[in-house]
């Protein structure tokens, strides 16, 4: 086993080329930038598979397998080794990480070949990768929480990327900080989680955790409370309400890093998270409803916000929060198999929207914005069939990724171990919306008419470093989801069954990996016209329908509709007024507090004042004290007569008193 | 038989000496003079322990005296190039006129 032995090398190759670009890339040609940044995550990419091929050949007792490196912190019995894992879900997120990434470097040399900072750049994405492979390597969870803050630098310093332009800025520290906010709950849960259990090590928790019973739903205990201090974490990293609004502005970074960070991996952190967490939240009733809860009216809020946004990234950014509410549904109405599997198609599928999307703007030069478009099928043929395919993956039409996960999620929402109605129909009308959102980005932008000048804009093809990893992507969006199709006609689901002794190991009632995995059925045929007909197939198409008839039959009725609705329409294009309200209610006040009373009042008053009312009583006491250095010294040996006398007083005192 | 001198008597003329060599610190003006007042308390205490060392039939006392006197005599040599110094400089051995050095 030379690879699932030497684990850190996987993590050890992008923080390498991440070191050579960011120290020593400045001076280097972009070639020389090129194939340190690409090889170090090509090389990652081939080790990783190496030591998937390996973990093929374990046997079940050896799953999860975990090499111990050296021992990281001792404090007491606070003990927090380097040890990596890998397991059936690190193998799928293994793969996600190092093929997206891998692709998006390769765009990224046509993206940003006319940059600034190029190297810089590329050390930035190679750190990220090593970030969130220590992320899902990680086999404890002080170790796993190193890699989320780092995925969360690499965001800050890539969305702020373009550093002289403020609202990059802005947008970077916005992202920064609200996750931040998740974090402390984060943080917290972990000391819970040690609290409780005495070791931060997953298996050494878990096997704990799986003699507990499970909670009440009404008055809950203690797995419930580190359940949901943890869900605070991954609500903050994965976007979700009440914290999601950082993720559309961190669409000021460079359209590869959405890609890569705001789409594909690293806001799936919090769902990888949850799913990995997976023991506990089981045997939390109330913890679960309020991942399914949140999951759903995030799904539904974010698509609404989809609607009417004008700007391609923005569209794609709501997209995002949307989709991860699918994943948190998933997840929460228990089916952990189906949310990460939503985690990987949609990194397929979403991570071609944004490439295709930054394809676009490079054919646009630089623009942004939809109503400027129209009319580009022609004139970029590549990108429009590639970003087509991964449309009909993400609206859910029947053959294509996203059909599969999104079924299984709304399947489960309806009919799962947690299912909860209300949810089931928050995720299908939001697929709904996702279809007709989606489908409007693609006739905005490929169909109608040309609406900007053509004799200033001049649209071209991207270059091939930039279409292949369309291609790959497309690929993927398409044949992503088959490895479940066979469920469909009432046989096996392998990504369910592939993962199936993670989620199982520790299930509170366990269940065979066929039974888990399959629907009892009536005869195959059956299932699979009730499954091409079903309703979330129905409601997409019917998304489909409206989009066409809103941007291509008649382009008027959107513009009739937004007036007949006028106040309902602009509340959505103003996305709810949510940043509005937040930086009414918090920030505003907040600033208020830390001007008006933490600095004037603490810091100025209080600090400051005792500080320098010290120095000041010294002073002027000292002024007062010098006055006995007259400069006399007969005034000086009085002094010492008068010393010497009240000390030879004062001993014989105590000699007395001694006796 | 001869007559022992109590210790009491040695002790007595020390504490008297001692306390006019303290006055002769305090009160005299001239540098000179306060020096020899410092010799005096010097010696004031050489005796007591001289005495203490006889009463107790102990050396420790009068090594003492010893480290005394070599002390007295190393103060008494700075000292008095110090006195010269200041002479040189001011013409005057009078303390009460050196008060340059104050706040």
């Amino acid at each position: 086993m030379p690879i699932l032995d030497h684990l850190w090398i996987i993590i050890a190759l992008p923080l390498l080329g991440a070191a050579l670009n960011g120290l020593l890339g400045k001076n280097w040609s972009k070639p020389v930038v090129n194939s340190i940044g690409i090889g170090s995550i090509a090389l990652a990419f081939l080790t990783a598979m190496e030591a998937v091929r390996e973990f093929a050949q374990l046997s079940p007792e050896q799953i999860p397998w975990i090499r111990n490196y050296f021992t990281w912190i001792t404090a007491g019995i606070f003990k927090v080794d380097f040890s990596l894992q890998v397991d059936q879900l690190t193998v799928v997120m293994l793969f996600v990480v190092t093929f997206v990434s891998l692709l998006v470097h390769i765009y990224s040399t046509g993206y940003m070949a006319h940059e600034e900072g190029y190297y810089r750049f590329f050390s930035y994405l190679n750190l990220f990768v090593f970030f969130m492979l220590t992320l899902v390597l990680a086999s404890n969870v002080v170790l796993m929480f190193v890699g989320w803050e780092g995925v969360g630098l690499c965001s800050y310093l890539l969305v702020g990327f373009w550093f002289l332009k403020q609202s990059a800025i802005s947008a970077g520290k916005k992202a920064f900080i609200t996750t931040r906010i998740g974090d402390l709950g984060f943080t917290i849960g972990i000391l819970f989680l040690f609290w409780t259990f005495h070791s931060v090590d997953f298996v050494t928790v878990f096997k704990q955790a799986a003699g507990m019973p499970v909670e009440a739903f009404g008055p809950a205990g203690v797995l419930t409370g580190i359940s949901l201090l943890l869900f605070i974490g991954a609500v903050g990293k994965s976007a979700q309400i009440p914290l999601y609004v950082w993720l559309p502005d961190a669409m000021e970074g460079p359209t590869p890093v959405s890609a890569l960070i705001h789409a594909a991996t690293m806001v799936t952190a919090g769902v990888y998270m949850v799913a990995r967490m997976n023991p506990l939240f089981s045997r939390a009733p109330f913890a679960m409803f309020i991942v399914a809860m949140i999951g759903a009216l995030t799904a539904f809020f974010a698509a609404t916000i989809g609607l009417v946004q004008t700007d391609i990234k923005k569209v794609l950014a709501y997209s995002t929060v949307s989709q991860l509410g699918y994943m948190f549904l998933g997840l929460g109405v228990g089916a952990y198999a189906s949310g990460v599997f939503h985690l990987m198609t949609h990194a397929f599928f979403k991570g071609l929207l944004f490439l295709a999307a930054g394809s676009v703007i490079h054919a646009m030069g630089g623009d942004q914005e939809m109503p400027h478009m129209g009319g580009l099928r022609t004139k970029i043929p590549i990108t429009f069939w590639c970003m087509f395919i991964a449309t009909l993956a993400i609206a859910g039409i029947p053959g294509f990724a996203g059909f599969f996960s999104k079924d299984e999620i709304l399947e489960a929402a309806a009919s799962g171990p947690h299912a909860n109605v209300w949810f089931y129909w928050l995720g299908l009308i939001g697929a709904g919306f996702t279809s007709f959102y989606m489908f409007r980005l693609i006739f905005l932008t490929f169909f109608g008419a040309p609406r900007y000048d053509e004799h200033k804009v001049h649209v071209h093809e991207s270059p091939y470093n930039m279409t292949v990893p369309l291609i790959c992507l497309a690929i993927l969006s398409t044949v992503g989801g088959w490895v479940a199709a066979p469920h469909l006609v009432g046989g096996t689901d392998y990504f369910a069954k592939f993962l199936h002794p993670v989620f199982d190991a520790y299930a509170v009632t366990p269940t065979a990996a066929n039974e888990a995995a399959s629907e009892v059925a009536g005869s195959p045929m059956m299932d699979l016209v009730h499954a091409l007909t079903g309703m979330p197939v129905i409601i997409a198409l019917l998304g489909l329908l409206i989009a066409w008839w809103f941007y291509i039959k008649s382009p008027e009725t959107p513009k009739k509709l937004a007036q007949s609705v006028r106040g309902l329409y602009t509340l959505v294009l103003h996305k709810y007024y949510i940043d509005e309200l937040y930086n009414t209610v918090i920030v505003q006040p907040l600033l208020w507090i830390s001007t008006n009373v933490l600095w004037r009042v603490i810091d100025e008053g209080a600090i400051d004042g005792t500080v320098n009312g010290i120095g000041r009583g010294m002073r002027e006491s000292g002024a007062h004290m010098r006055q006995i250095q007259s400069g006399n010294a007969r005034s000086y040996a009085t002094w010492v007569v008068i010393g010497a006398v009240g000390v030879t007083v004062l001993m014989l005192g105590i000699w007395e008193m001694v006796r | 038989m001869m007559s022992v001198v109590p210790v009491s008597y040695y002790l007595v003329l020390s504490a008297i000496l001692f306390g006019l060599g303290v006055i002769a610190f305090v009160f005299k003006r001239n540098i000179i003079t306060i020096f020899m007042a410092i010799e005096l308390m010097l010696n004031a205490v050489n005796l007591a322990f001289v005495a203490f060392a006889r009463a107790h039939n102990q050396l420790d006392g009068l090594v003492f005296v010893f480290f005394v006197i070599v002390v007295a005599a190393a103060e008494a040599a700075v000292g008095l190039a110090i006195v010269i110094t200041v002479y040189q400089n001011r013409q005057t051995l009078n303390i009460d006129r050196i008060n340059l050095l104050k706040f």
